[in-house]
């Protein structure tokens, strides 16, 4: 038993199976996608007065992914235009490029994950030493005492950050004041915190909706390469015996990258530069 | 058997690859248990692999439906026969072996869940789109068989997810099969999160089967068959495809977000200031509970037509094959098809008219909602169309089918009220709509289930069902299901809402005791007849249960008992009854060449009153008996 048109195309409908199935699979992802985007949008417009924050992500890194993503569409497309005048070691090449720009997108977008991770907002206790009531310190972790125990009041942090007056001065990090803030290290005792809380998914619903696309994304990116990864090593015994089918692949993998690629040409304006 | 229909060599095993030996995948052996029943990529073992696994959770889901009646009309009275059992399983939930209202919502929850995505959808889409399409379109198999295999295991494994979760601490999820937020997020038990797992399982199940399916059906249509020549059934699954594969992901990308909410405690459907037993709750606030709505309707609506779309490609078959006729309005029959499918996205708030939303809105959605409902009254006149002037079959698939008709035209037609605002605001969460969605469903969808199981089980097996025994099945489910759903529709009308695990006990006595007497104009304590009629239901239920036994022994005594028959016992046109039975692996003994349309019954000058869609123009000759390659 034999299945047709898996490697050559149908003549009526003018294409192979694979490539049919990964265009129905990517419609599936747009309204994947669509799903978080418009969830995105609801949140954003439903989000109070003042409560949706601005400039919480590092634009450079983002545009320094963005340009990584957007070569590796041309790499992956260089790949497969290889296969396809059957130059195998430029096809080696390439997608070497590719895997090696996918896995330092990855490295980025973890390093900003552990970043955010590390950022803590802590509310201040009213009767903290020289504190106003409700004041905040916001900063990165620096240390943590051995003995800190929030529950016990036992114990220090150190955070690398400032102090505001007011939570909504941190909504806005592209505001010249918030511009203007001076860093410096900031020793606060157990004691005095009344609440602490690290920019993880759970801290709005911005930190929320960011992880979740782009973790979704992150993913992936990670599934592309890995499929990009096994057609560049073990997968490539195929060149030998059916070079045609292994072109196939090498565009219906290419046709999802390129897939990826566009999703983060919609994630970066709408989660870094908004 | 007719003289001229096309003979097949009889079938053996070993003979299933001798066929093709050029193709370079060295000796073939004879497969393994392993091989041939769990990681088979045969598309006629994997739908039958979905299709014992569906009825299997169906089975399980009515049980579940069986211990809530029994709570509905006995309030807090241990199950009989099961109540140990039940307190022995899952422990103080059923304390006494009695339901509590938590279990109930437990069970509530479940029924809906395991019925529509464990048991409906994968019997009607993927169990027989699986066995039948490619056999339909003349195909050797599925377009990716590894994918195929793929997509069951997931499926299997998002069945096994939602099975585990009964047995966790808290029980399974206990919010409803809508999962709204915020409840489904503050119920304080893991339920929900291993509800989530196993939909996002089952829905990435759902769309690697959509896109097999679509792949299939786009390439690998046998010569001649050209997209006006598919039998409506492979329409049907078309569209039903297309439905499952843009309609799921939203509700995905919903599953995910609320397993967020679950787990890493985010508020994307947490409103600011939500309090949880009288205290504020610890969340950041911010989300929205209508987000969840619009992501769950989205995919819900569009769902209900994956319910029913294959479940009417499966009467079509039957009704044409049985009243000897080329099917009325094929074309229409197509055309409404994809306008019901198209229309299905745009309905989805018909749902929500309860949430408050703006008048303009809800006049929208109540005019997609009405015009959603023409293309299924065309598909259901086309059917009643197409028995006039037949010479009709009383076969058991053709008594599911026919009942199908009425059946489903009382689901549709009460759905009518709900789809207007005026009167789904009344109606709205009472048993009015649990009636109407089980006729669409249960009567309905489910009939034309068994219509497919009576009419396919000879291809599959080369056996035929028990008559008598399928007649008595049938009738029996026709009278009960209606004793069970008819008194739920005067039940509603009378306000009698879903969800209550006292079946309105307590609801009817806060009535009385706030207005002070028995009647008041607005506010109406249950009538006792109202309360009596759960007695009736419980009952009627029982008694449906029972009248599934018939089916079961049947089902598994012809498969080694039945009356032998040979590849086409129904005499159908269709090139699924074109090939040996059982098809061996690869399906056709030659490449089918398609000449004319799916239903030319009763041709007139034709020697038998069928003609198969592969049959060479002209006079029938038989075809030489051995397969040439």
């Amino acid at each position: 038993m034999e299945i047709p048109y898996t490697v050559q195309n149908r003549p009526d409908t003018g294409i192979y199976n694979a490539k049919v199935g990964i265009w129905l699979f990517l419609a599936s992802e747009v309204m994947l996608f669509g799903g978080l985007f418009s969830a995105y949008i609801l949140l954003r417009v439903g989000a109070a007065p003042g409560e949706w924050p601005h400039g919480w992500l590092n634009v450079t890194l983002g545009t320094i992914n963005t340009i990584l993503l957007a070569l590796s569409a041309i790499t992956t497309l260089l790949a497969w235009a290889a296969c396809k005048v059957r130059e195998f070691g430029k096809f080696k090449f390439f997608h070497a490029c590719t895997i090696v720009l996918a896995l330092t997108f990855l490295g980025i977008k973890s390093y900003e994950y552990r970043d955010k991770f590390m950022h803590y907002e802590v509310q201040l206790q009213p009767s903290a030493k020289n504190r106003a009531a409700g004041e905040f310190a916001d900063g990165h972790l620096v240390a943590k005492s051995g003995d800190f125990d929030l529950a016990k009041k036992t114990g220090f942090i150190k955070l690398h950050g400032h102090i505001v007056k007011d939570r909504k001065e941190l909504m806005d990090l592209r505001s010249p004041e918030a511009q203007a803030a001076q860093h410096e290290e900031l020793t606060i005792a157990a004691a005095d915190i009344k609440k602490m809380e690290n920019y993880a998914p759970r801290h709005n619903t911005f930190t929320a909706i960011y992880f979740t696309l782009t973790g979704l994304h992150a993913l992936h990116i990670l599934g592309g390469t890995l499929v990009i990864f096994y057609l560049w090593g073990p997968g490539s015994r195929m060149w030998k015996t059916d070079p045609e089918r292994f072109t196939n692949r090498v565009e219906v993998s290419g046709l999802f990258w390129h897939f990826v690629d566009l999703v983060w040409i919609f994630l970066f304006p709408v989660l870094y530069l908004t | 058997m007719q003289a001229n229909v096309q003979q097949f060599p009889p079938f053996r095993p070993s003979e299933a690859h001798a066929g093709g030996g050029d193709h370079g995948h060295g000796e073939h052996h004879e497969p393994g248990f392993f091989s041939k029943y769990i990681f088979s990529t045969d598309h006629k073992v994997i739908g039958i692999q979905y299709g014992l696994m569906a009825l299997s959770f169906m089975l399980f889901g009515f049980g579940l439906m069986l211990m809530m009646r029994w709570q509905i009309a006995h309030p807090g009275v241990p199950v009989p026969v099961l109540g140990p059992l039940l307190e022995k399983i899952l422990g103080q939930p059923a304390a006494g072996g009695a339901i509590s209202p938590d279990l109930y919502n437990s069970f509530g929850a479940m029924h809906g869940t395991i019925m529509v995505f464990l048991g409906v959808v994968p019997l009607a889409f993927a169990a027989f789109g699986n066995y039948v399409t490619p056999l339909m379109i003349g195909a050797p198999d599925m377009a990716f068989p590894r994918l195929n295999m793929a997509s069951f295991h997931v499926f299997f494994l998002g069945g096994v997810v939602m099975l585990v979760s009964f047995f966790i601490p808290g029980g399974a999820a206990q919010a409803g099969w809508t999962s709204y937020s915020p409840l489904a997020t503050t119920i304080p038990t893991n339920g929900q999160a291993f509800w989530l797992t196993g939909m996002v399982l089952l829905i990435t199940s759902s769309l690697l089967g959509a896109v097999n399916f679509i792949a299939t059906i786009i390439q690998l249509r046998a010569p001649g068959m050209t997209w006006m020549r598919l039998p409506f059934f492979v329409w049907a699954q078309f569209v039903t495809a297309f439905l499952l594969l843009l309609a799921f992901p939203p509700l995905e990308a919903a599953g995910l977000l609320q397993l967020m909410d679950n787990v890493a405690h985010t508020s994307f459907f947490l409103p600011t200031g939500l309090a949880v037993g009288g205290q504020l709750a610890n969340v950041s606030g911010g989300g929205s509970p209508l987000l969840w709505q619009h992501l769950f309707w989205f995919l819900g609506h569009p769902e209900v037509y994956v319910l029913i779309l294959p479940a009417m490609g499966i009467v079509a078959e039957v009704i044409t094959n049985n009243t000897r006729k080329p099917i009325w309005g094929y074309k229409s029959l197509v055309y409404a098809a994809l306008a019901v499918g198209f229309m299905s996205f745009i309905v989805w708030a018909h749902h929500m008219y309860l949430t408050g939303m703006g008048q303009k809105i809800a006049t929208f959605f109540q005019t997609t909602t009405m015009i959603v409902s023409i293309p299924s009254v065309i598909i259901l006149t086309c059917m009643f169309l197409s028995l006039w002037g037949g010479s009709i079959r009383f076969n058991t698939p053709m008594l599911f089918a026919l009942a199908f008709l009425p059946m489903f035209g009382i689901g549709g037609l009460t759905g009518l009220p709900l789809g207007l605002a005026a009167s789904d605001l009344y109606l709205h969460d009472t048993y009015y709509v649990i009636a109407h969605f089980h006729y669409v469903v249960a009567p309905g969808t489910i009939f034309a289930l068994f219509a497919g199981v009576y009419f396919w089980f000879p291809k599959m097996t080369g056996r035929r069902m028990n008559e008598f025994w399928g007649r008595v099945h049938f009738w029996c489910s026709f009278v009960f299901m209606n004793v069970v759903f008819m008194p739920m529709f005067a039940q509603g009308i009378k306000g009698m809402l879903r969800r209550m695990s006292d079946g309105g006990v307590n609801y009817s006595a806060a009535v009385v005791n706030k207005t002070g007497t028995a009647a008041s104009p607005m506010i109406d304590a249950l009538p006792g007849t109202v309360m009596q009629l759960n007695g009736w239901i419980l009952w009627a239920a029982i008694a449906l249960g029972i009248a599934q036994i018939p089916f079961i022994l049947n089902l598994f005594w012809s498969i080694s008992h039945g009356e032998k028959v040979d590849h086409n016992p129904w005499h159908a046109t269709t090139l699924d009854w074109q090939t040996p039975t059982p098809p061996p692996h690869g399906n056709f003994t030659h490449e089918p060449h398609v000449v004319r349309g799916p239903y030319e019954y009763s041709a007139p000058d034709h020697a038998t009153d069928f003609t198969p869609q592969d049959e060479a123009e002209g006079p029938a000759t038989p075809k030489p008996p051995t397969p040439q390659h």
